[in-house]
C-alpha cells in the first residue's frame, strides 16, 4: 500500500512538471515565463528529492539541490537581471497563435504516451510513466524553443527540455552518473547565459532577439 | 603499459591546457600548442601498436576507436602547425588580440581532450559528457571574432548542438532501461563492452525508440540533411583552424557515437535494422548539399557543404553495412577528414590574402600565389573524387558497392556525386583560374601541412598498404 503512494506521488510531481511546460507554452511576458521556469525547476527539484527518498539513493539529493539553487533560483534571477540591464522587450515574440501551440502541445503528450507506454510496458512501473511523462515534457520544451522568436525564452525552453531529461533519468532506477550528467548540463547553461552570450551580445547588439541577429547575416549565402 | 598510453592520449591535452590558459606570451603559447598535440599523436601511434589488455570501466581502445583517435590526434597535430602560422597573421591585421590567443590555444587543447575522452571512453554516459565538452570548447571558438555574423553562428551552433545532445542523452537513458532488467542496476548497465555482448536479451522495442533519439541527437552533431543549419555558419564565422577540426574531427566523433550504436541494435535480432534510417538521412544531406552547393558565394561556406555531402555519403555507406560497405565508410571518413582540413589549411591562407570569404572577389590564385592556388586545385579535385586521389577510391567503393545490392539507390548516389563534382568544379575554376582578381599581397603560409595532408591521400588512392587494408578489413567486420 505503502509503495503505492510513493509511485502516486512521483507520477503526481511528474505530472506537475507537464502542467507546468503548458504554462511556458502560454506566457507572453517575459518576467512571467521566468517565474515559470523557477517555477518548473522547483517542481523538478520535488520529483527529484521524491525519487532520491523512495529509490534510497542519496546522491540524487545533490541533483535536487542543484535543481532548486541553480534552475530555480540563481538562472531565473540572472535572467531577469539580463532582461533588465539590457532592456529587452518584455513581451515575447510567438511564432503561432496560442491556441494552436496549446492544440500542439496536447498532440505531443498524447504522441509521447501513446510512444513510450507499450515500450516501456516491461519495466518497473515508476519509471514506466515517468518516461513516458519526461518525453512529453522533452517536447513540449523543444515546441516553446521553435515557437518563440526571443533568445532569453529559447534558453527557457532549453532549460525546460532539460528539465525533462534530468526526470527521465531520475526515473531510471539506478542510473549511474546522473549527478554528473546534471552537473555538466548546469554548466552548459551557465556557461552560455553568463558567459559568451550576454558578454558578447552587451558588447555588439542592442537586442537578444535571434530575428535581429539574423538581419546582420546580410544575405551572406 | 596500456592504462598509461590510454591516459596520456587524454592528459597530456588536459594539462596542454590548464598550461596554456595560465601563459600570456602567444609565440610561446603557438609552440607549445603544436608540441602537445605532437605528443598526444605520439602516443596515438604507440597506442596502436602496443598490446591492448582488456577493457576498463570507464575507459577502453579497441580496434574500431583506435582508427578514430589516430585520426583525431594526427590531424589535430597538422592543425596546430596551421594554426600557428593562420594566427600570428590574424594578430598582425588586428583581428584577434593576444587574451583571445591565450583563450583560444586553452580552447583547442581542451577540444582535443573532449575528442579524445569521447572516443576512448566505455561508457556511454561518459561518452555523452565527453561530446558535449567538445561542442562547448568549439561554440567558444566559433565565436571568436565576435562579429555580429560569428557571434549568430554561434548562437546558432549552440541551439542546436545542445538540443541535439539532449535528444542524444533521452537515447542513452532508454539504452540503459533497455539493458537494465538484463544486467542490472548501476554502472555496469552503461558499460559500452558489456552492452555489447548482452544486445541480444533487451528489449528490441526500447532499442528502437532509443536509436532514434540517438540518431536525431548525434545525427545533429554529425550534420545530416534536415539538421545541419548550425553547420555552414559554423564553418563560415569562425577562424579558419577551427573549420578544420570541425570538419575533419568534430563530425567524426558525432559519427563514431553513432556506430557505437549501430553496432548495439545489430547484436540484437528483433529490433529494426539500423541501416535504412542511415541510408536515407545520407542519401538525403548528399542530394541536398549537392544542390546547395551551387548556390554558395562564401568559399568557406561551400566546402562546409560538401562536408555534408562527404557526411552523407560516409552515413549512406555505413547504413549499407555489410563488409564493403563498412569498409568503404571507414575509407572515405578517413580521406574526407584529410582532404577537407587540407582544403581549410588553403582556404584559410587563400582569405588571408584576399581579405574576404566572396568567391566573386578571388580569380587567378594559381598565377598571383602558384602554391596556394595549386594546393586548392589539388585539394577540391580530390574532394570532388577525381582519380588519383584516395577520395576517389573510396567513393568508388561505395558506388561499386551499392549497385550490386541496390542498383536504384545507387543511381541516387551517383547522381549526388556527379552534382556536387559539378559544382566544386565550377567555383574552382574562378577562383583559381583566370586574370588575378582582388588583393594579392604576399602571405606568410606554412604550406607542408596542407601539402602532408594530400600527399597522405594521393598515396592512399595509388596504393594502401596491406596492413591499413587487413586493420580496416577487420574493423569492417566489427560493425557487422
Amino acid at each position: 500500500m505503502l509503495r503505492g503512494i510513493s509511485f502516486d506521488i512521483a507520477h503526481m510531481l511528474a505530472g506537475f512538471l507537464v502542467l507546468a511546460s503548458f504554462l511556458m507554452l502560454y506566457q507572453d511576458r517575459l518576467y512571467a515565463l521566468l517565474n515559470v521556469l523557477a517555477l518548473h525547476a522547483f517542481i523538478l527539484a520535488l520529483s527529484v528529492a521524491w525519487q532520491a527518498h523512495i529509490q534510497h539513493a542519496p546522491h540524487l539529493f545533490i541533483t535536487a539541490i542543484i535543481a532548486l539553487g541553480f534552475k530555480a533560483m540563481l538562472i531565473p534571477w540572472a535572467l531577469r537581471k539580463i532582461v533588465f540591464r539590457l532592456g529587452i522587450h518584455r513581451e515575447i515574440e510567438a511564432v503561432g497563435g496560442i491556441g494552436l501551440t496549446m492544440l500542439a502541445g496536447i498532440a505531443l503528450v498524447a504522441l509521447s504516451l501513446e510512444v513510450m507506454l507499450p515500450v516501456t510496458a516491461h519495466t518497473d512501473p515508476v519509471a514506466r510513466e515517468d518516461i513516458a511523462l519526461a518525453l512529453s515534457v522533452v517536447l513540449i520544451g523543444l515546441l516553446t524553443m521553435v515557437t518563440r522568436r526571443n533568445a532569453v525564452s529559447q534558453i527557457v525552453g532549453f532549460m525546460s527540455l532539460e528539465n525533462g531529461i534530468i526526470l527521465a533519468a531520475t526515473g531510471a532506477r539506478g542510473m549511474p552518473l546522473v549527478v554528473e550528467i546534471s552537473v555538466a548540463f548546469s554548466v552548459l547553461v551557465a556557461f552560455i547565459v553568463v558567459g559568451i552570450f550576454l558578454f558578447r551580445i552587451r558588447e555588439r547588439f542592442d537586442s537578444v532577439d535571434v530575428g535581429a541577429i539574423d538581419l546582420h547575416r546580410g544575405g551572406r549565402q | 603499459m596500456m592504462p598509461d598510453l590510454v591516459s596520456g592520449v587524454l592528459f597530456v591535452p588536459l594539462i596542454a591546457a590548464a598550461i596554456l590558459a595560465a601563459i600570456p606570451a602567444y609565440r610561446l603559447s603557438a609552440i607549445l600548442n603544436v608540441v602537445a598535440s605532437m605528443i598526444s599523436l605520439a602516443f596515438a601511434l604507440l597506442l596502436l601498436v602496443a598490446d591492448r589488455p582488456g577493457p576498463g570501466n570507464l575507459l577502453f581502445v579497441d580496434d574500431l576507436n583506435i582508427v578514430f583517435i589516430v585520426l583525431n590526434s594526427f590531424v589535430g597535430f597538422t592543425t596546430s602547425v596551421f594554426s600557428a602560422s593562420y594566427i600570428a597573421h590574424e594578430l598582425e591585421i588586428g583581428r584577434l588580440t593576444p587574451f583571445h590567443l591565450r583563450f583560444y590555444h586553452a580552447m583547442y587543447q581542451l577540444m582535443l581532450f573532449g575528442m579524445n575522452l569521447a572516443l576512448t571512453a566505455n561508457n556511454i554516459g561518459l561518452m555523452w559528457v565527453a561530446v558535449e565538452l567538445a561542442t562547448l570548447t568549439t561554440v567558444v571558438m566559433v565565436g571568436l571574432y565576435r562579429t555580429p555574423a560569428a557571434l549568430e553562428a554561434a548562437w546558432k551552433y549552440f541551439i542546436l548542438g545542445s538540443v541535439g545532445i539532449a535528444l542524444a542523452l533521452f537515447g542513452t537513458i532508454l539504452v540503459y532501461l533497455a539493458a537494465r532488467p538484463v544486467i542490472g542496476e548501476g554502472m555496469d548497465a552503461m558499460v559500452w563492452t558489456t552492452l555489447a555482448g548482452h544486445a541480444k536479451d533487451f528489449d528490441p522495442s526500447l532499442l528502437n525508440i532509443a536509436f532514434v533519439f540517438l540518431l536525431l541527437g548525434y545525427g545533429t552533431k554529425v550534420g545530416l540533411a534536415p539538421l545541419h543549419a548550425w553547420l555552414p555558419d559554423a564553418h563560415a564565422e569562425g577562424p579558419t583552424p577551427i573549420s578544420a577540426v570541425l570538419s575533419g574531427l568534430l563530425l567524426n566523433v558525432a559519427l563514431y557515437a553513432l556506430l557505437r550504436f549501430k553496432i548495439l541494435l545489430a547484436g540484437n535480432p528483433l529490433s529494426i535494422a539500423p541501416g535504412p534510417l542511415m541510408v536515407g538521412l545520407g542519401l538525403l544531406s548528399l542530394i541536398f548539399a549537392a544542390f546547395m552547393l551551387y548556390r554558395r558565394r562564401d568559399i568557406k561556406r561551400m566546402f562546409a557543404y560538401s562536408s555534408i555531402e562527404h557526411m552523407g555519403i560516409i552515413v549512406f555507406a555505413f547504413g549499407m553495412a555489410g563488409p564493403l560497405g563498412n569498409f568503404a565508410g571507414l575509407m572515405q571518413m578517413t580521406m574526407h577528414s584529410l582532404t577537407k582540413s587540407a582544403i581549410f589549411f588553403t582556404v584559410g591562407h587563400i582569405v588571408q590574402v584576399k581579405r574576404t570569404q566572396w568567391m566573386t572577389e578571388m580569380g587567378g590564385l594559381t598565377t598571383s600565389h602558384p602554391l596556394l592556388g595549386w594546393g586548392l586545385v589539388a585539394g577540391v579535385a580530390a574532394i570532388a573524387g577525381l582519380p588519383p586521389f584516395g577520395v576517389f577510391m573510396s567513393e568508388f567503393l561505395v558506388v561499386s558497392s551499392t549497385f550490386a545490392r541496390e542498383p536504384i539507390l545507387a543511381g541516387l548516389l551517383v547522381f549526388g556525386l556527379l552534382l556536387s563534382f559539378g559544382a566544386l568544379l565550377l567555383r574552382l575554376t574562378d577562383v583559381a583560374f583566370g586574370p588575378v582578381k582582388g588583393l594579392a599581397g604576399p602571405v606568410d603560409a606554412s604550406t607542408i601541412p596542407l601539402f602532408v595532408h594530400l600527399g597522405i591521400v594521393l598515396t592512399a588512392g595509388i596504393w594502401l598498404p596491406p596492413m591499413v587494408v587487413a586493420w580496416f578489413q577487420h574493423v569492417a567486420e566489427m560493425l557487422g
